[in-house]
């Protein structure tokens, strides 16, 4: 029988990812790669045990493989614990069939049997796509103060961003009065961050209720939190002011580990009250050759570089041959990048192989159409032949030659 | 020969006094090594990467960090139900005493060996630097039908105490072994990595120890050549012996060359070593690194050269170290110059202050001071 725990995890990482193109093929978004030994999931899970909770549950469906593989025991997080831990649900068969989750509230919904094992007062649920280092116990203090139903965290988000976001209005009490989703006109810039904190015996009667309701899409923020809005629950905003970024797009997976190396951007991943915990590859120390230069960067162990780094997060095991240069690029694990191959504002996923003066990505300003423009992407173990050129925004899924 | 039916068995303290610098407040094993290892993880990832999964670990003294550095194993996965790793420290079992040597560190395992199933013992010490395929001595060991096999590296014989000097055929059968004195220069000299069966092991260990004898290389190996079939095997790859201060210096340096990296550090056999989940090395605007090793946990903002730098080390914009070690956490401040300059962990160095040492005698600062 489990031990009674005040409060416990569940984590969302069950989404395909598509906005992420070919780097989420064969995984699960929440195993993308990140700051060059990441993972996506290494935040809220670090944040998990950095906070006190120690029983997360991992909710998967989508290319679920790597991404059991990389949670394991959950060892490196120390959540391989006899009472609680980390704990991979999926969809499973039951008597009346199986089901896979149709939704962010099912999922939960489904695995009803697994948190009423734990007896919880408190549930936060989370999301297995953002980049953020937060105190959720902050978090369950202030909603246990405010008596509250349910308790969103909130960031103030720029206006001309606001659009883009599940937007709260919020009364000087920190109360939430109404939502706007994704307006076209906002009115608030009080964005949702997508970390939800639930008084589980409420929280379990809306799930029931939205699982009967035929019409529901089952989703926390199109059906279940609108329900409880409307029911009059105490809604309240947790407001976080702290580093936030959903890398759910390639563009801002490519901004947010650019933003590890701007001195201004509030993310220290050295903090040693705050870790970030991964599970690590026993590489060596990385090295750089007598003719190599590199320029605010992030430079993981087990690379050797002998070319030109500047602006870049390389990840453990890249190798960069002589002569070839890197600028603005997020290089994944155990790729190469051979001698005289130009790469620039691009991501290059894991052990690909960039041949000898192949071209990827291009600087906007030698573009003649800023609108042509964006990040290139090589997807994982595919082969750019020599010479080869990868044009920006392209994404090479296949082994490419010169045409 | 099954390497599950074999014992690890590690030496953490000998030779401490030849490094005395580095083990004053540490044990020869948890000596740091190449930015982010120590000394004990290479025997530990040979035993385990040749399928060993039980180790013993013999301390004598200074064996905090070692416990804090190896844990419960798990880093070599090492952690285990059955078998695993154990820490033998002295007076762990009634009848031993604080252990100066091999053979009172055996004495004090007696019941450690008498209970374990397996039925051969490796032996390594933790000053040798290597990534070697043990299976090789296992299968030559069992090949040769040799009663005590040990590797043997032709060079420089290190100044330690009690080095064995062998003589041998070309198939390796020991004909005679002398002890090395002090600057011998070349021969073929015992690594101290040393196979054989359990029961041989209790039974020479039982006759030395009713007879008073102290020594374990020369009562037990060389006074029993005669009547033992022993063997010797040349070691190959990278392969060092570090036995002072200056040869812990140059044999880092040789890992600069990135052929030895390649070798020690070979992605089949992997060195294995305690994670200190740091972030990756951030190098900032205007670093200038060249022919460097860096750890994670880094922050560069100043020029390195042919340096080995460790986890967490900072170097501050302006500062210039060449040829140096910098442990890790270590803190050079802006506008200093290091050159040939062994940083034990945790120093701090102050803004402007110049230190030189020469490539034959480095300048060696101790754990935790401030410059």
């Amino acid at each position: 029988m489990a031990r009674k725990k005040e409060c416990i995890a569940m984590l969302l990482a069950g989404g395909q990812g598509s906005r992420l193109g070919i780097l989420t093929k064969n995984i699960a978004k929440p195993a993308v790669p990140y700051g060059g030994k990441y993972r996506i999931i290494d935040f809220p899970l670090s944040n998990c045990v950095n906070s006190g909770i120690d029983t997360v549950g991992v909710l998967t469906q989508y290319q679920p493989l790597e991404l059991n593989e990389y949670i394991g025991n959950g060892e490196p997080w120390d959540l391989d614990r006899s009472n609680g831990g980390v704990h991979i649900l999926s969809p499973y068969q039951q008597i009346e069939g199986s089901q896979w989750y149709k939704g962010t509230a099912n999922a939960i919904y489904q695995n009803i049997n697994f948190i009423d094992r734990y007896d919880p007062e408190y549930v936060v649920v989370l999301s297995g796509d953002h980049i953020y280092k937060m105190d959720y116990n902050k978090m369950l203090q202030f909603h246990k103060e405010k008596n509250a139903a349910c308790t969103i965290a909130m960031l103030e988000v720029p206006w001309e961003e606001a659009s883009r976001f599940g937007l709260m209005f919020v009364d000087d009490d920190g109360k939430i009065t109404d939502f706007e989703e994704k307006p076209k006109n906002p009115k608030s810039n009080k964005a949702s961050m997508g970390v939800y904190m639930f008084t589980w015996k409420i929280l379990r009667k809306y799930l029931l209720e939205d699982e009967a309701r035929e019409d529901s899409s089952n989703d926390f923020g199109k059906d279940v939190i609108p329900a409880m809005h409307s029911a009059k629950e105490r809604l309240f905003a947790f407001a976080f002011d702290g580093y936030w970024k959903d890398v759910g797009t390639i563009d801002s997976l490519w901004e947010s580990n650019l933003d590890l190396l701007n001195p201004k951007v509030d993310l220290d991943l050295n903090d040693n009250n705050w870790k970030i915990y991964s599970r690590n590859l026993a590489s060596p120390p990385h090295y750089i050759s007598p003719d190599a230069s590199v320029q605010n960067s992030l430079v993981a162990e087990g690379c050797v570089i002998e070319g030109n780094v500047e602006f870049s997060i390389l990840f453990a095991d890249v190798t960069i041959e002589k002569g070839a240069k890197v600028e603005y690029s997020i290089v994944m694990p155990g790729t190469t990048i051979k001698a005289g191959a130009t790469v620039q504002y691009s991501i290059l996923a894991e052990n690909s192989l960039i041949e000898e003066n192949a071209y990827i990505g291009e600087k906007p300003e030698n573009m003649d159409n800023l609108d042509d423009w964006g990040v290139a992407v090589v997807g994982a173990n595919i082969n750019v032949k020599e010479n080869a050129k990868v044009l920006p925004k392209e994404q090479v899924a296949e082994d490419k030659e010169v045409k | 020969m099954r390497a599950n039916k074999i014992i690890g068995i590690i030496y953490s303290n000998i030779y401490d006094y030849a490094l005395s610098e580095l083990t004053t407040l540490r044990a020869m094993s948890s000596v740091p090594f190449c930015s982010r290892y120590r000394f004990v993880d290479f025997p530990l990832s040979n035993f385990v990467n040749c399928g060993i999964s039980k180790v013993g670990i013999i301390t004598k003294s200074n064996y905090q960090s070692l416990m804090d550095h190896v844990g419960t194993g798990k880093a070599w996965d090492l952690s285990r139900k059955r078998e695993g790793l154990y820490i033998l420290p002295p007076f762990s079992e009634s009848q031993s005493t604080e252990n100066r040597g091999r053979m009172e560190g055996l004495a004090g395992i007696k019941n450690f060996l008498a209970n374990s199933k397996e039925e051969y013992v490796l032996f390594s010490d933790c000053n040798v630097i290597c990534n070697y395929d043990l299976k090789k001595l296992i299968n030559f060991h069992a090949k040769k039908n040799s009663d005590i096999t040990i590797i043997y590296k032709h060079g420089i014989v290190p100044n330690l105490h009690n080095i064995m000097l062998f003589d041998h055929d070309d198939d390796g059968k020991i004909n005679k072994i002398t002890i090395a004195e002090k600057n011998h220069g070349v021969g073929d000299f015992s690594t101290n990595i040393i196979l054989m069966r359990k029961s041989l092991l209790e039974r020479l260990l039982n006759e030395a120890i009713s007879l008073n004898l102290k020594s374990f290389t020369l009562d037990i190996i060389q006074a029993n050549l005669d009547k033992l079939n022993m063997y010797t095997l040349e070691c190959d790859g990278f392969f060092e012996t570090v036995d002072s201060l200056q040869s812990y210096f140059n044999i880092s340096m040789k890992l600069l060359e990135p052929e030895n990296m390649k070798i020690l550090f070979n992605k089949e056999r992997p060195i294995y070593t305690k994670d200190r989940d740091d972030m990756p090395a951030i190098y900032g605007l205007g670093s200038n690194v060249h022919n460097s090793l860096i750890a994670d946990g880094c922050v560069i903002d100043g020029t390195v050269e042919n340096s080995i730098v460790f986890r967490g080390a900072r170097i501050a914009k302006g500062a210039h170290i060449k040829n140096c070690i910098i442990m890790q956490d270590s803190y050079i401040s802006e506008n200093v110059k290091l050159d040939c300059v062994i940083a034990d962990k945790n120093v701090v160095v102050k803004p402007n202050n110049v230190l030189a040492g020469a490539m034959t005698y480095p300048v060696f600062i101790g754990k935790g001071i401030t410059i």
